[in-house]
């Protein structure tokens, strides 16, 4: 192809404060339809706001984390516009002073690290949300969503593909999870991202026109609907024709982006500073004490995990991807778990299980310590790593001690000879022919009287000792 | 009705100051219902020709007076305001009642919270009459944009009161209440009071929570006291000023005694007199009484020389830049959508703006609103609004240097004294120019106080205005206070009715 995609992402956070941006109503999700309002977030006449501090903690952390200025005087504006989920009819936001700006994040691509700038983290207010009830010839708003703190990420256009976009957000999540400053959950819309993107000519430094495109729900989707709108450019380029700037609706069930409003009809937001604030005043002693506290960063973590605990990259990667995750892996480890098998099994089953069920960690019925204890039971012999899944997977749905799962259902590995050599010697007797064909040569064989010997024993008898057992007796 | 002053029964105490009131009160020689009686049977008797209130809380008044009553039968100490009637300008919200801006788009709008001034009043004890007629949305110097009535200067009834905070102004004038408050944004309170002829202040931006005060330009406002002496604008200033945390803009700053200052003499106090408020435009009589009033001054001891305030001529343009501009935005949220009037006849969310804010807002508002979202726009906000801001800094500089050689600053009020309804509502520019003097104190963020300093051969009141630096109201309070008691005229009396009596 001989263009070349400029990519750049918006990211909307809503801030995990207890209470509003600009005043004390509830941020909790999911209350019934306004119940969480009051005359400020309403936009009554004559209510003021009163800026949350903790908001601005909360961005000013997020812009460390993401290697920005912090700004030590910053303002807020007002960003004019009618629509209906917009009480005030502007909404307070940052216009050319954010309180973070000029700083980067890093992200892997193809076992590449690669350095996507961060033009600036802003502070604003979240809207409400408008209801369209089922064949109703009206419109709701409900406003509990309303002044709920909002951070907004914009990036540098530093992103070449759409790959790199889905690892851009992955890193982006893992670090403002990392901070606690919000819960990222899409589809709750506390993180919503839209990306911007426009081809050019391969090393040409002259931008093309640019597209955004909005109402994506998940990263995969930012990657698919970058990748297709990628494509509908190029086409309509190489055709001849130019690139329209204009806002893309993402039809996820069609797999396709349609245009929205043309950029020619944008908005005039009639940006003025919020005379009803003060300006924001950071103390650089301030600053420095949220920077000494900023928790282990997904970064740093990876490396730590790699050192200390010697497993390798790649673990450590997906393991600190999410900071739940994470501290799970190392409450296991803390707990006597070998640390390389309690990667393999938090990497494989237990990874699985929580996507297959849409279950968070924090909410696995598989504490940290009973994953280790039935880690141990494999390590002891107790159980085999076969009939480990079986207890792993009753630990899941209940809960229970894997001990106990053991002994109730009477799982307890068979490391007895005797008693292994007893059903040897019956199966041999039952099974003439393999016999046979092993001693002719056919190895192969061996593995159906293996087979033969576990089914007896319900999978119970150690699979090594009866493989030793079994080759004793053929020779 | 119980009385512990029977001799009295029946009088009109109407006329008297809060502080009088409060010492008949305290000394038990006056019940509050019976001033409270007197206030509503005053009422009575102007109200039709002077249409100064919007609302009266006629009942809930008598039971807050029978509540203050309890009290002074037991002996109890009462607060400075106790019982003490005041009316509200219809732009601070108030549990009670509607909250209407005199507009029709909140013509049934009920306020779910108290202003922060009014809770501040009601926990002192104060007796609301009820709310006064306005400009709407505090837009405008005479009272005339009111979606509901207009209101008369009580000294002549063919004139306006002055405004925006007209009703305020003409129910103290004609003793319809004893204090009042209203919101100044250019004038609106010391215009008024000056054309009533009764003293105002607005305090330093900043000094009174804006809490609840319905916003024209948020940068600009100010809620105020209006009364018919300086006393008692400093009792209702020991009430109402002080850090709100939730008014944002409101200054951590000492609140002082306001009253602590009345009665310091002028001998040594630098007054200054700007040259340029004495230019073209001024009416004669007002120029004479002012420089009369500066005489008085002078003759008390007082230190006067001449300054300048160099910029003085860009204020108007500057104003209506920049308090347009923030009520484009503050006037947005008047949508049809939450609260208040709705055009019945919309169909569809652009329609319902439409029509709810066409047919809601009078042609004043949406004149001003028109220009301010012009002055904001893509293209025009460096020339116009950005600039505007810049020009705010050089009158700030202008003050700067002016009070480093004087302590106030004295000029008149208004160029004019009460002009006749109708005579400037066709010319919105000769309106605009009625509050040349007031205006840079707004920009400035400055104290200014108006006061009575004569009358015209027309016997129209004159108002005075005295200005000092941010926060210093106390300076403003004492050549108010030394004024007063050595103005060497007597005080008259409105005569409600065609003018030109007393």
């Amino acid at each position: 192809m001989e263009y070349e995609p400029v990519i750049g992402i918006e990211v909307h956070v809503e801030l995990l404060t207890r209470s509003k941006v600009f005043c004390r109503c509830s941020t909790a999700f999911g209350a019934p339809p306004n119940s969480q309002v009051c005359p400020i977030c309403l936009g009554m006449p004559g209510v003021l706001p009163m800026l949350n501090k903790r908001a601005v903690e909360f961005v000013v952390m997020t812009g460390l984390a993401f290697n920005c200025t912090v700004s030590t005087w910053s303002k807020l504006d007002r960003k004019n516009y009618f629509y209906p989920d917009l009480p005030k009819n502007y909404q307070i936001s940052q216009y050319d002073l954010p309180l973070a700006y000029g700083g980067f994040l890093e992200v892997d691509v193809d076992g590449e690290r690669k350095r996507v700038g961060i033009t600036r983290v802003h502070l604003e207010e979240d809207t409400g949300k408008n209801l369209h009830p089922e064949g109703a010839s009206y419109s709701q708003v409900d406003f509990n969503r309303c002044g709920v703190p909002l951070m907004e990420i914009v990036s540098e256009p530093d992103i070449a593909s759409p790959q790199e976009a889905y690892g851009y957000l992955q890193s982006l999540k893992a670090i403002v999870e990392y901070l606690g400053v919000s819960d990222c959950n899409m589809e709750q819309g506390s993180l919503r991202a839209e990306a911007n993107v426009s081809l050019r000519r391969r090393r040409s430094a002259q931008f093309g026109t640019k597209t955004e495109i909005k109402n994506v729900n998940s990263f995969k989707g930012v990657q698919r609907a970058l990748e297709y709108e990628i494509d509908r450019q190029s086409q309509v380029l190489s055709s001849g024709g130019s690139i329209v700037q204009e806002t893309r609706m993402w039809d996820e069930q069609r797999g396709i982006t349609v245009a929205m409003r043309s950029k020619e009809r944008a908005h005039d937001y009639r940006y003025f500073p919020e005379p009803d604030l003060v300006p924001i005043v950071v103390d650089e002693n301030w600053i420095e004490r949220l920077r000494k506290g900023l928790p282990e960063l997904p970064a740093a973590r990876r490396g730590r995990l790699v050192s200390e605990y010697g497993i390798p990259e790649y673990d450590a990667g997906v393991l600190t991807a999410s900071k739940d995750v994470a501290d799970y892996y190392e409450e296991c480890v803390r707990c006597g778990a070998d640390p390389k098998a309690a990667s393999n099994w938090i990497m494989g089953e237990l990874q699985f299980r929580l996507r297959d069920t849409g279950t968070a960690v924090t909410a696995c019925k598989i504490t940290p310590q009973g994953l280790t204890e039935m880690l141990n039971l494999i390590e002891a012999r107790t159980i085999s790593g076969k009939i480990a899944k079986t207890v792993f997977e009753e630990m899941f749905a209940t809960g229970k001690a894997p001990a106990e799962i053991v002994r109730e259902k009477g799982l307890q590995q068979i490391t007895d000879s005797d008693q292994i050599e007893e059903i040897i010697d019956a199966v041999l007797e039952a099974n003439p022919e393999p016999v046979e064909s092993y001693r002719r040569g056919k190895t192969k064989a061996l593995a159906f009287l293996v087979g033969q010997v576990m089914k007896q024993t319900k999978g119970k008898a150690n699979p090594q000792l009866v493989n030793e057992m079994l080759r004793q007796k053929l020779s | 009705m119980q009385s512990s002053a029977g001799h009295t029964e029946g009088a009109d105490f109407s006329g008297l100051t809060a502080h009088e009131l409060h010492d008949l009160m305290q000394q038990a020689r006056l019940t509050c219902t019976e001033i409270i009686q007197s206030v509503f049977a005053r009422i009575d008797q102007v109200e039709p020709k002077v249409k100064a209130y919007l609302c009266l809380f006629r009942d809930t008044a008598l039971q807050q007076a029978a509540r203050v009553d309890d009290k002074i039968d037991r002996g109890d100490e009462l607060g400075p305001l106790e019982g003490i009637p005041v009316a509200l300008k219809d732009n601070l919200c108030t549990v009670e009642g509607r909250t209407t801006c005199a507009s029709r788009i909140l013509a049934d709008f009920e306020a779910p919270y108290d202003a922060t001034v009014v809770r501040r009043l009601r926990d002192a004890g104060t007796v609301f009459v009820g709310k006064t007629n306005l400009d709407e949305f505090a837009m405008g110097s005479s009272t005339e944009n009111s979606a509901f009535q207009m209101t008369a200067n009580p000294w002549d009834l063919s004139r306006v009161p002055g405004g925006s905070s007209g009703g305020s102004a003409a129910a103290v004038a004609a003793d319809e209440t004893t204090v009042a408050l209203g919101s100044d944004t250019g004038g609106s309170i010391r215009q008024p009071a000056a054309l009533c002829g009764i003293v105002g202040l607005k305090p330093t931006y900043g000094r009174v929570s804006r809490y609840g005060l319905v916003a024209f330009a948020s940068s600009l406002d100010q809620i105020g006291p209006l009364a018919k002496d300086v006393e008692d604008v400093a009792v209702l200033m020991n009430v109402i000023a002080g850090r709100d945390p939730l008014d944002a803009t409101s200054a951590d700053m000492p609140v002082p005694d306001f009253g602590s200052s009345l009665h310091d003499q002028l001998k040594g106090t630098r007054v200054g007199v700007p040259a340029e408020c004495f230019g073209e435009g001024i009416d004669d009589e007002v120029r004479h009484a002012v420089e009369q009033a500066i005489d008085r001054m002078r003759h008390c001891g007082a230190d006067v020389s001449e300054v300048s305030l160099p910029h003085t001529e860009y204020a108007i343009p500057v104003y209506y830049i920049v308090a347009n501009a923030e009520a484009s935005a503050n006037l947005a949220r008047y949508d049809g959508v939450k609260y208040g009037f709705r055009d019945p006849d919309a169909n569809d969310t652009m329609s319902m703006y439409e029509k709810t804010r066409s047919r809601g807002f009078g042609p004043e508002v949406k004149r001003r609103i028109m220009l301010g979202t012009y002055a904001l726009s893509s293209g025009y906000y460096d020339a116009y609004y950005l600039k505007a801001q810049k020009v705010r800094t050089l009158f700030r500089r202008d003050f700067e240097q002016a009070f480093a050689a004087c302590d106030a600053l004295v000029m008149p009020t208004s160029p004019t004294a009460a002009f006749r309804i109708g005579e400037k509502t066709d010319d919105p520019l000769q309106m605009y120019l009625s509050d040349v003097f007031t205006i840079s104190a707004n920009l400035a963020g400055l104290p200014a106080l108006s006061m009575p300093c004569g009358y015209t051969s027309e016997c129209l009141p004159i108002g005075l205005q005295i200005v000092a630096k941010p926060f210093d109201e106390l300076t403003v309070l004492r050549v108010a206070a030394a004024y007063e008691r050595n103005r060497g005229f007597a005080l008259r009396r409105p005569s409600l009715n065609g003018g030109k009596a007393n």
